[in-house]
């Protein structure tokens, strides 16, 4: 690399620009990579606080019946949400290991049939590996009829392994309107009919 | 390395062509570097005015001259076009007229890929700029563009914005490959890597920099254009993506894009600092390993931009730990400016005058980023005036005050007049005063309370903001200053000698001033 | 008439205050009134003094060579270049002040993450451009947004004492009680700063986030928004009233009333006129930030109800597009943001002000089965 090249060596150009392209195309698919890997650190870590998706493992710890975790719900509306859409247990407090079931209450006050999708976050974030659910609601789309309500269920587990100075867990869900989405997909029904800007 | 005589016999004008093709179609590497140069001093006037328009509408509290939605559109506007527009290519610009000067080269590696890589820059900013025009108006979410304000709730100019993005990215990663295939493959024979000088090897890791993040800058701004035109969610939390995810990537361009704005000026001011002390550089190779130091450290610290969105306590730690061991490096690089200066003979022309005030005052910027790399306090100063204060401090004494530096200091090769002491030192006091009364008190703005990027503000802070504003016109309008020095030295003036500095070292004065359309056709031999 | 009888009031009480200019010329940052940002505000004391002191020496080396070391004074260059010993010793202590400093900080850290045990849990949510404060274990919550006048941003009227820093409904905690918050966003990242808690936290939208803060001293503490959020940015003010405990029951007991009472003004048989009234209030605080307070709006992105086809049109669709909002764009679904009262009043004015003379009318009775239709 640091001969000295009398000839002002352009021999070498085409090698330069080869290995920086390289690095440029890299790097690019590298900003890229940093999408799925961010999910996979946020999985290995639970940085972000996104929850996983369905616990698949068998149960086989004992609730710890000497030690209580609460679990707090939140729910909120995604912008253009009209969707009543609240936790039917505020709060609930459980056993580490015990499986409980908790529902949330939604209902599709519009006039026209909807589709919801809700978006689990919890904090603290360090719980997030520690909180499993083996069945939500948020796993699929919900679909709702117009003046339609429902009750939805989760199953989750707190994990024995929590750490000890963890006491309180809250697990928001965010309701986002999917319609528009669900419409292009295929499913094209009731077609928005309010053109106007208010 | 004074073994060239300097003789007028020696300027050969048989190179250039006449006209505006000499300009759109030319190779050479002085060519380009002008262009580069003044390209960059229009768009630092053009962002400048915009700095004007924020500090005229903040000059008292209530809304006066601008709406919101327009300051908005000014501050990211003002700071894109600083970035991109005025520091880089200024930056480039100085490295296409002095990296083969400095290492015995007849151009750069790749002539004809340096036209390409200049002329989209004006494609990109006339893009960039006319989104202002745009129904909807110019971008306006910061020049961060943090999403979702600049996916699901930015103007219909985005897409614009994102292509402005993606060319002026073309344009740097051509620049920066140019600069590394220079460096390494057209050195004078004897110049070895550690014989180089500093600007080169500052440039030579900068350029790495721009290799390594300038593709991931093309990489966020390519799924901001998915998530608005084609239906993704990388960062649309409705759709599983996640906003943070956008600032991770976005800093991890960010946090080494504020060295690729630094770097360069840290070598020319290594050079400036030894020439006007009349005594080598103080401790060379440690300069260069700082530097390196600098720039891998770079890549892990991109986080302490986001301390507050909620990141646990082990990412906090670590990243406030590496950030503070950036303060290592940077020390060095201070304590071996100031130690170079200590024992020598100083005079202080004008290009040393902005290198005395780079060193203060961006050692000054140092310290308050210091502050903020300490977590728990970045609570409190984060997205404050502090930080508005803190990059200014770093941004302006050091990357502008650096270029500042550099132009008077090669000025007479250029243009082969000296330039007006007398109106450059002028010049200098003005920017520094005006700099100081502009930035200072932002520093109290933040620690009181006054968050950044608000049109208005409350009661308390109007006497600062005050202040503050009559020092950014003060210091806009003496930019104006500064283009008629240049303009008066390109016309005439006292005709500069080869080397007409008598501390300076460096290949770049063996030739005559000004320097001839072509130099170095036959490599000078480096001892 | 009413609006300029009461800008009349309101700019007779401003001229009369005294504290109408209370500019001040503060310089550093508060210690604030909780346990972290006093040990922020000592963090931030000892590192500053701590540069001062490592720039009085390297200022001082400089300013020395400056004023002993010039060539004008006929000062000859030394040629020394280099030193490894002090090249070594320059990184070594350096290296151990921030040993030092990284001590203390770790130490705050942890204390600022450690959110539990707390007894009073609030949720707070970010709009574009107020929060929403929702008292998560007492079943009620409201809006809380700038309650600066207009005509005092525009320069028509004084500025009061807390231009900016004020809202119409504050957040009220306890003092003493260790106060969690959990922080959200409804469209864009906000962030929640309130400078003497030394509390500050980005709201994300699709995620929460929480922090806390024990204060000890009752009384009003004001902040904002401090992270870019659109066009109102600056006009989302945070104020925060601590009240002692017995106090704060008795407000907790009040608006638990009052979330009640409201349910019962829903029943209410209202007049034009009463909604009107109401109706402008409303309108101020939700809708003129974007469609402005005479109902010009700023198209496109925001247009005008001063004769639009929705306002003057069908009723049914303009219920529909306050309640509902319109995805893809601004316009917000009002629906879980106002009560039925206001929202049937803001319908109600929008259809009557600026000579949209519709003189429609629609009762809240008549939203709440809106909602509840079918």
């Amino acid at each position: 690399m640091a001969e000295p090249q009398p000839q002002h060596g352009k021999r070498s150009n085409g090698r330069v620009i080869a290995w920086c392209m390289a690095g440029v195309v890299g790097m690019f698919a590298f900003g890229f990579a940093l999408v799925p890997l961010y999910d996979v650190f946020c999985e290995i870590t639970g940085i972000n606080g996104k929850t996983a998706g369905r616990y698949e493992a068998q149960v086989t710890n004992q609730a710890d019946a000497n030690r209580t975790v609460t679990v707090q719900f939140l729910a909120s509306n995604g912008p253009g949400m009209s969707w009543e859409f609240r936790p039917v247990t505020r709060s609930i407090k459980v056993h580490p290991g015990e499986p409980v079931t908790v529902n949330f209450y939604a209902e599709n006050g519009s006039d026209q049939a909807m589709v919801g999708q809700a978006v689990p976050s919890l904090s603290p974030a360090e719980g997030t590996l520690y909180f499993h659910k083996t069945e939500c609601f948020c796993f699929n789309q919900q679909p709702l009829e117009a003046g339609e309500s429902t009750e939805m269920p989760l199953v989750f587990i707190v994990d024995p392994e929590l750490p000890e100075h963890i006491t309180k867990l809250t697990l928001s869900y965010t309701l986002y309107d999917q319609s528009q989405k669900a419409e292009v997909s295929g499913a094209a029904g009731a077609a928005k009919t309010t053109n106007n800007n208010g | 390395m004074s073994a060239v005589a300097d003789t007028h016999s020696q300027e050969h004008h048989h190179g250039p062509a006449k006209g505006i093709s000499r300009w759109l179609l030319t190779t050479n590497h002085k060519d380009i570097g002008s262009m580069y140069l003044m390209f960059s001093f229009a768009m630092f006037l053009l962002g400048g005015s915009m700095a004007m328009v924020i500090r005229a509408e903040l000059f008292q509290p209530g809304l006066q001259i601008v709406q919101p939605e327009f300051f908005n559109q000014m501050t990211t506007m003002h700071g894109l076009i600083m970035v991109f527009g005025a520091v880089m290519p200024a930056f480039v610009g100085l490295a296409n007229w002095m990296l083969p000067l400095m290492i015995g080269a007849p151009d750069m590696a790749l002539p004809r890929m340096n036209n390409w890589s200049f002329w989209l820059l004006p494609c990109a900013f006339l893009i960039l700029v006319s989104t202002l025009f745009m129904q909807g108006g110019a971008p306006n979410f910061g020049w961060t563009f943090y999403a979702p304000l600049s996916t699901t709730y930015g103007p219909p100019s985005t897409t614009f914005f994102i292509f402005a993005v993606h060319i002026m990215g073309v344009s740097s990663i051509m620049g920066a490959i140019n600069v590394i295939a220079t460096i390494l493959n057209m050195r004078a024979p004897g110049m070895t890597l550690m014989k180089m000088p500093l600007f080169v090897w500052t440039w030579l890791i900068t350029a790495f920099l721009l290799i390594a993040v300038m593709p991931v800058l093309a990489g966020v701004v390519t799924m901001m254009l998915m998530d608005i035109n084609f239906g993704t969610s990388f960062f649309d939390a409705s759709g599983g993506g996640d906003p943070v995810l956008f600032q991770h990537v976005f800093w991890f361009f960010g946090h080494p894009e504020v060295y690729i704005m630094i770097l360069p000026a840290f070598g020319a001011i290594s050079h400036i600092v030894a020439a006007f002390s009349r005594k080598p550089l103080f401790g060379y190779a440690s300069m260069v390993y700082a530097v390196g130091a600098i720039a891998l450290l770079s890549f892990v610290v991109w986080a302490h931009h986001m301390f507050t969105v909620g990141i646990p306590l082990a990412g906090q730690l670590f990243f406030m730990y590496a950030t503070m061991l950036i303060a290592v490096p940077t020390g060095v690089k201070v304590f071996n400016w100031v130690t170079t200066m200590f024992r020598g003979s100083l005079s202080f022309e004008a290009p040393m005058l902005f290198a005395v005030a780079f060193i203060i005052l961006f050692t000054i910027g140092g310290f308050s980023g210091l502050m903020l790399a300490i977590a728990p306090a970045d609570f409190q100063y984060h997205d404050t005036y502090f930080v508005v204060a803190h990059f200014h401090y770093v941004l302006v004494p050091g990357a502008i005050f650096g270029i500042f530096a550099s132009a008077y200091f090669w000025l007479p090769k250029w243009t082969g007049h000296m330039y007006d002491e007398t109106l450059a030192k002028t010049h200098f006091w003005l920017s520094f005063i005006g700099m100081n009364l502009a930035f200072f008190p932002m520093h109290f703005l933040g620690l009181a309370g006054m968050p950044r990027r608000i049109p208005d503000y409350a009661l308390q802070f109007a006497d600062f903001n005050m202040v503050s504003s009559i020092g950014a016109f003060m210091f806009g309008v003496s930019q104006l200053l500064f283009l008629f020095i240049v303009v008066k030295c390109v016309r005439g003036g006292e005709k500069a000698a080869a080397k007409p500095w008598d501390g300076a070292e460096g290949l770049e004065w063996t030739v005559p001033s000004p320097a001839p359309y072509h130099t170095f056709s036959t490599p000078p031999e480096v001892k | 008439m009413r609006v300029h009888a009461k800008r009349a009031v309101a700019l007779a009480a401003g001229l009369l205050s005294p504290a109408v200019v209370v500019a001040d010329w503060t310089m550093n940052m508060t210690p604030g009134v909780t346990g972290t940002s006093n040990q922020i505000f000592s963090l931030h004391m000892t590192i500053l003094w701590i540069c001062v002191a490592i720039g009085v020496v390297v200022f001082g080396v400089m300013f020395w060579s400056i004023f002993a070391h010039r060539k004008s004074q006929g000062a000859k260059p030394a040629n020394f270049h280099e030193n490894t010993v002090v090249e070594i010793l320059w990184t070594i202590i350096p290296f151990a002040i921030l040993v030092a400093m990284a001590i203390p900080a770790t130490a705050t850290l942890v204390e600022m993450y450690d959110t539990t045990e707390s007894e009073v849990d609030i949720k707070v949510t970010g709009y574009q451009w107020r929060w929403q404060y929702e008292y998560i274990n007492e079943d009620f919550g409201y809006f809380s947004s700038l309650s600066t006048p207009r005509d005092q941003i525009e320069n028509r009227q004084a500025k009061g004492e807390n231009y900016l820093l004020e809202v119409d409904n504050p957040l009220v905690i306890p003092v003493g009680k260790k106060v969690r918050f959990l922080l959200t966003a409804n469209d864009v990242i906000h962030s929640w700063w309130v400078p003497e808690f030394g509390v500050k936290k980005d709201a994300i939208p699709g995620f929460i986030n929480e922090t806390w803060t024990r204060v000890d001293e009752p009384g009003i503490y004001r902040g904002q928004c401090t992270e870019l959020c659109g066009k109102d940015h600056g006009f989302m003010p945070v104020v925060v009233e601590a009240v002692p405990e017995e106090e704060y029951n008795a407000w907790v007991a009040e608006q638990r009333e009052a979330a009640e009472k409201e349910r019962q003004l829903t029943q209410k048989d209202w007049t034009l006129e009463e909604l009107m009234a109401r109706g402008e209030k409303a309108y101020a605080t939700a809708c003129a930030a974007c469609h402005q307070a005479d109902g010009s709006g700023a198209p496109p992105a925001f247009p005008a109800l001063k004769d639009s086809p929705i306002a003057t049109g069908d009723m049914t669709a303009h219920i529909d597009i306050v309640v509902n909002g319109k995805s893809g764009t601004a316009m917000q679904a009002f629906g879980n943001q106002l009560s039925e009262v206001d929202l049937a009043a803001v319908i109600t004015y929008e259809r009557n002000a600026w000579g949209n003379n519709t003189g429609d009318m629609v009762t809240p009775k008549e939203i709440f089965d809106y909602k509840n239709q079918q």
